[in-house]
């Protein structure tokens, strides 16, 4: 190297004041992070496949499911326009809804029932508010009949009124039709396929909109319904009851003169019947209502609709503490209906007892699985591994044979004497069989981690405890004991973690008093399908769990949990 | 000590055997007697038994046959936590959720002993080793040699009378070695302890003892200090195994009291110091120590027998040169000459003339 050159690396390197430089000038950092960057992308790439289906298999899934705690988005989705005209309701007034509410329900629930949405409000509203299923399945079967009055009424007066081309030439388009036409000879000579091909889109008659505003919106919504729904043309079928009675309704707000100045097809008609709507006979939806279900008139069904209009809800989350949201806030439930509280702390207690059991038992086990020579101590890893390889249900229901009150264990105690034949114990179907049966499914999990963390401490540590002057018991607890509590602390967050989320077990052998809080969660899945507290329930279960870790985290450290090594 | 009876025996084994399966003795017919404040190394190879002898001492194992005695009282049923023997381990066996000071401690807590003289005995032994500022440390924030001193200093904290070391410096570098080997026998000097200390490293027992027992095959087959041990070998197994050897084999023609006459197998008669041959007529192996051998003429004395040899390699070594020589139709006979001025430098290749004086050449078992 030359003089200047070297002179010119020493004054670099001197310069300390700057960032440090790489041969070429650029920044060291840059530089390395250039160099590192491609082993990352290739870590990255080999780890992809397995974070990607971790995540579409695991991550999504819970989110979707916690996301569904709050979700409340049927309320609104279903009865739209009711919801907008509750807004102005005082739920605690102690009066019922104006009109304007009961038109908005009519309309928003004719489409409902003719979608057949109307079932899934009402058991979804059912959680909260007890009979709201039946009030809504009820109303369902008779809302299609409320307009009835006017469709008679209307056709007393013009025959066209019944016929669903006259109502086409009406509401529709002219290009609509002539669509409709050619895709239904189309259809109908097998030439498509109309699953695969639906129907054209509705287009609505130019100026209708204007003339008769919701006579138009509800037959759009009848077209769209033929449309996807039955694989139809709207003037193949007559319209709905809703769009008479909404044509009633245009007719009366309507002027003489916009209906004079209309010129199209059944202006008429149209003419005629809006010189007859001032006669018609009515009838009051609100009664109507009523009538189908007199639960139409209760106010707790209307505050219920009322507070579980917005889309997102905490409603489901007070469920599973025991309260629930009124008109009013947050109150709790009645005593008697009180129940995931008393089954949290239960799981909670419960899954701790469990694991101080697998404590006690699995300590010895493991210290002896660490100490033996090595062809006993694999005889013995063996027998601790031989649950892992017979089925969960088969080991479960053992415990019922063993545990019953005609069971092993009974009928050993009743020809031993210990108790009598007439008062033998009661020891499944309740805390004590899901404590037992637990404990023995759980056990490989504390035995295996302890195990490992007690491979790995050498023996010379208790001999040379004893040969500073302790004894045996003193040698264990004061330097074995202390180096295995990673063990333990592995063991016992990897048990009570399985644990608190089980659900086979005390299934079968819990009984009613030993049942946990993921058999609710089960429960609210598969039979009540209320899908939104089971997630809050689980969500809640997460919150404990990650609390409890944080906690342990906190009292022992995480860096003292191993799983070998 | 003051009243030190240099003779009367502290730790003795009688007859001991060990056998772990039942079927093979691992310790045969073991006799070894020590007086107080002796510093004892066990040495020898691997499978020896010198380890099983010591854990035997501590408690760690019992004796199949016979009796070992501490001061005059038999131990064979006495827990190794009631022995009161202090002991140093290989991995050093500090234990690791404590502190240094702790670690002292703990001996003095299970002998329930106060605060105070806990604290004020911890200072000492830490001093003593030269630790005083670690107290507060994890022993995982030593290296090895500072864990060493504190394993030692542990041992000593509660003043036992005999400490047992298994292979204390066994996995220290060989400068570190060196160091706390001076400075455990300056201890156990200073201290006035017994020692029973086990090690296959042949200058350490060399360096350290008062005697040294080397161990083979079960058996002791020379108890002996260094020096003897190194200069009269008993048999051929500790000539071997006690520093560099050379060894010739031949066959013993005549012995008459201190002078025996071997005939090597290449046919030259040397004469020697019989050591273990006892008649004429049976195979033997004659030692000599490579710094004994002389190839410079005028160093020789003049009775002093001579040998042709063939220079194969000749390794500058600093200190001292270490040639390889073809001696007898042995290739691996070796010399070791001091490097002085006037030393001559060989070349592979050369042939030369050795000697050396017949007291330092034994003949031993083959």
């Amino acid at each position: 190297m030359a003089d200047a050159t070297n002179t010119n690396a020493g004054a670099h390197a001197d310069d300390a004041t700057g960032p440090v430089l790489a041969a070429d000038g650029s920044p060291l950092k840059s530089s390395l992070n250039k160099a590192l960057r491609a082993q990352k992308l290739r870590a990255l790439a080999l780890i992809a496949p397995l974070l990607i289906f971790v995540m579409v298999t695991f991550i999504a899934p819970i989110v979707d499911m916690l996301f569904r705690s709050v979700e409340n988005q049927i309320v609104s989705e279903t009865l739209p326009r009711t919801v907008a005209e509750l807004g102005d309701w005082d739920a605690t007034s102690e009066t019922l809804p104006d009109d304007d509410v009961y038109a908005a329900l009519y309309y928003d629930l004719f489409i409902a029932a003719e979608y057949k949405n109307h079932t899934r409000l009402g058991s979804r509203l059912n959680y909260e508010q007890t009979g709201m299923s039946s009030m809504f399945r009820r109303v369902g079967r008779n809302v299609g009949d409320f307009g009835e009055l006017y469709l008679d009424q209307f056709e007393d007066l013009d025959e066209r009124w019944d016929e669903e081309a006259d109502w086409a030439a009406l509401m529709a388009h002219p290009g609509y039709l002539e669509d409709a036409a050619e895709w239904r000879d189309n259809r109908d000579a097998d030439r498509i396929d109309p699953r695969d091909t639906p129907a054209p889109r509705f287009r609505l008659a130019p100026g209708i909109a204007d003339l008769l505003p919701q006579t138009a919106q509800a037959y759009s919504q009848y077209a769209e319904f033929m449309r996807t729904e039955e694989q139809e043309t709207a003037d193949e079928d007559q319209p709905w009851t809703l769009v008479d009675t909404m044509l009633y309704n245009d007719l009366m707000a309507a002027s003489e003169a916009d209906i004079a100045a209309y010129s199209g097809p059944m202006a008429d008609a149209l003419q005629a019947a809006h010189a007859a709507v001032p006669e018609f006979e009515t009838a009051t939806l609100k009664e109507l209502f009523i009538e189908s279900d007199d639960e139409w008139a209760n106010l707790d069904n209307w505050a219920t609709i009322k507070v579980y209009a917005p889309n997102y809800t905490s409603g489901y989350f007070l469920t599973a503490v025991d309260m629930k949201l009124g008109p009013d806030g947050m109150v709790s439930q009645p005593e008697d209906q009180q129940i995931y509280g008393l089954l949290f702390k239960r799981t909670l207690f419960m899954s701790m007892a469990i694991t101080i059991s697998c404590i006690l038992l699995g300590y010895p086990v493991a210290w002896l699985l660490a100490n033996l020579p090595m062809r006993s101590a694999n005889l013995l890893m063996i027998l601790v591994l031989l649950p892992f390889w017979t089925s969960l249900l088969v080991r479960t229901s053992a415990w019922k044979v063993m545990l019953q009150q005609q069971g092993v264990i009974n009928d050993v105690l009743v020809w031993l004497g210990v108790v009598g034949d007439g008062d033998r114990l009661i020891m499944i179907n309740n805390q004590f069989g899901t404590i037992v049966a637990m404990t023995h499914i759980l056990l490989p999990f504390m035995i295996l981690p302890l195990y490992s963390v007690m491979q790995t401490i050498p023996p010379t540590y208790l001999r040379a405890a004893k040969s500073l002057g302790a004894t045996p018991f003193t040698a264990f607890w004061r330097v074995y004991f202390p180096q295995s509590v990673p063990g333990i602390g592995a063991g016992s967050i990897l048990v009570f973690i399985l644990a608190i989320g089980y659900y086979i077990t005390p299934e079968i052998v819990g009984g009613t008093s030993g049942t946990f809080i993921s058999n609710r969660i089960a429960y609210h899945i598969s039979s009540s399908l209320n899908w939104g507290l089971a997630a809050a329930l689980g969500t809640i279960l997460l919150g404990a769990v990650l609390i409890l870790y944080w906690a342990y985290d906190r009292i022992v450290g995480i860096d003292n949990v191993k799983l070998g090594g | 000590m003051a009243n030190d009876q240099s003779t009367a025996a502290f730790v003795e084994f009688e007859r001991v055997q060990k056998s772990y399966d039942g079927e093979t003795l691992v310790v045969k017919d073991l006799n070894l007697s020590m007086p107080k404040g002796e510093f004892l190394t066990m040495l020898g190879p691997s499978g020896s038994g010198k380890t099983t002898c010591l854990m035997m001492l501590a408690g760690f194992e019992t004796a199949t046959h016979g009796e070992i005695l501490l001061d005059g009282n038999p131990i064979n049923n006495i827990p190794p936590h009631k022995r009161g023997i202090g002991m140093v381990f290989q991995n050093y066996a500090l234990f690791p959720h404590m502190t240094v000071a702790e670690n002292l401690s703990f001996p003095l807590e299970v002998r329930k002993m106060g605060k105070s003289d806990r604290e004020a005995k911890i200072t000492r032994a830490l001093d003593m080793v030269q630790m005083g500022a670690f107290g507060g440390r994890r022993p995982a924030q030593l290296s090895g040699g500072q864990q060493q001193r504190i394993a030692l200093a542990r041992a000593l904290v509660f003043e036992p009378e005999l400490v047992l070391m298994d292979e204390p410096l066994g996995a220290l570098d060989k400068q570190l070695r060196e160091t706390l080997q001076f400075e455990i026998t300056r201890l156990a000097h200073n201290l006035g302890i017994t020692v029973v200390y086990v090690t296959h490293d042949q200058t350490e027992a060399l360096t350290m003892s008062d005697r040294v027992a080397v161990f083979d095959d079960g058996r002791i087959q020379q108890l002996a200090p260094p020096d003897q041990l190194y200069e009269s070998p008993e048999n051929s197994f500790v000539a071997q195994f006690i520093g560099e050897n050379n060894t010739l084999e031949g066959v013993v023609k005549d012995i008459s009291g201190n002078v025996a006459h071997v005939e090597l197998d290449g046919g030259e008669l040397i004469t020697c110091k019989p050591v273990n041959v006892t008649k004429a007529g049976e195979r033997t192996k004659v030692s000599i120590r490579p710094e004994r051998v002389e190839y410079n003429k005028e160093r020789l004395s003049e009775d002093a027998h001579t040998l042709k040899a063939e220079v194969l390699e000749f390794i500058y070594m600093g200190d001292i040169f270490r040639t390889r020589l073809r001696v007898a139709g042995n290739d691996d006979f070796v010399v070791k000459t001091r490097n002085a001025p006037d030393q001559v430098r060989l070349k592979p290749g050369q042939q030369i003339e050795i000697g050396w004086l017949p007291e330092d050449c034994h003949a031993l078992d083959a």
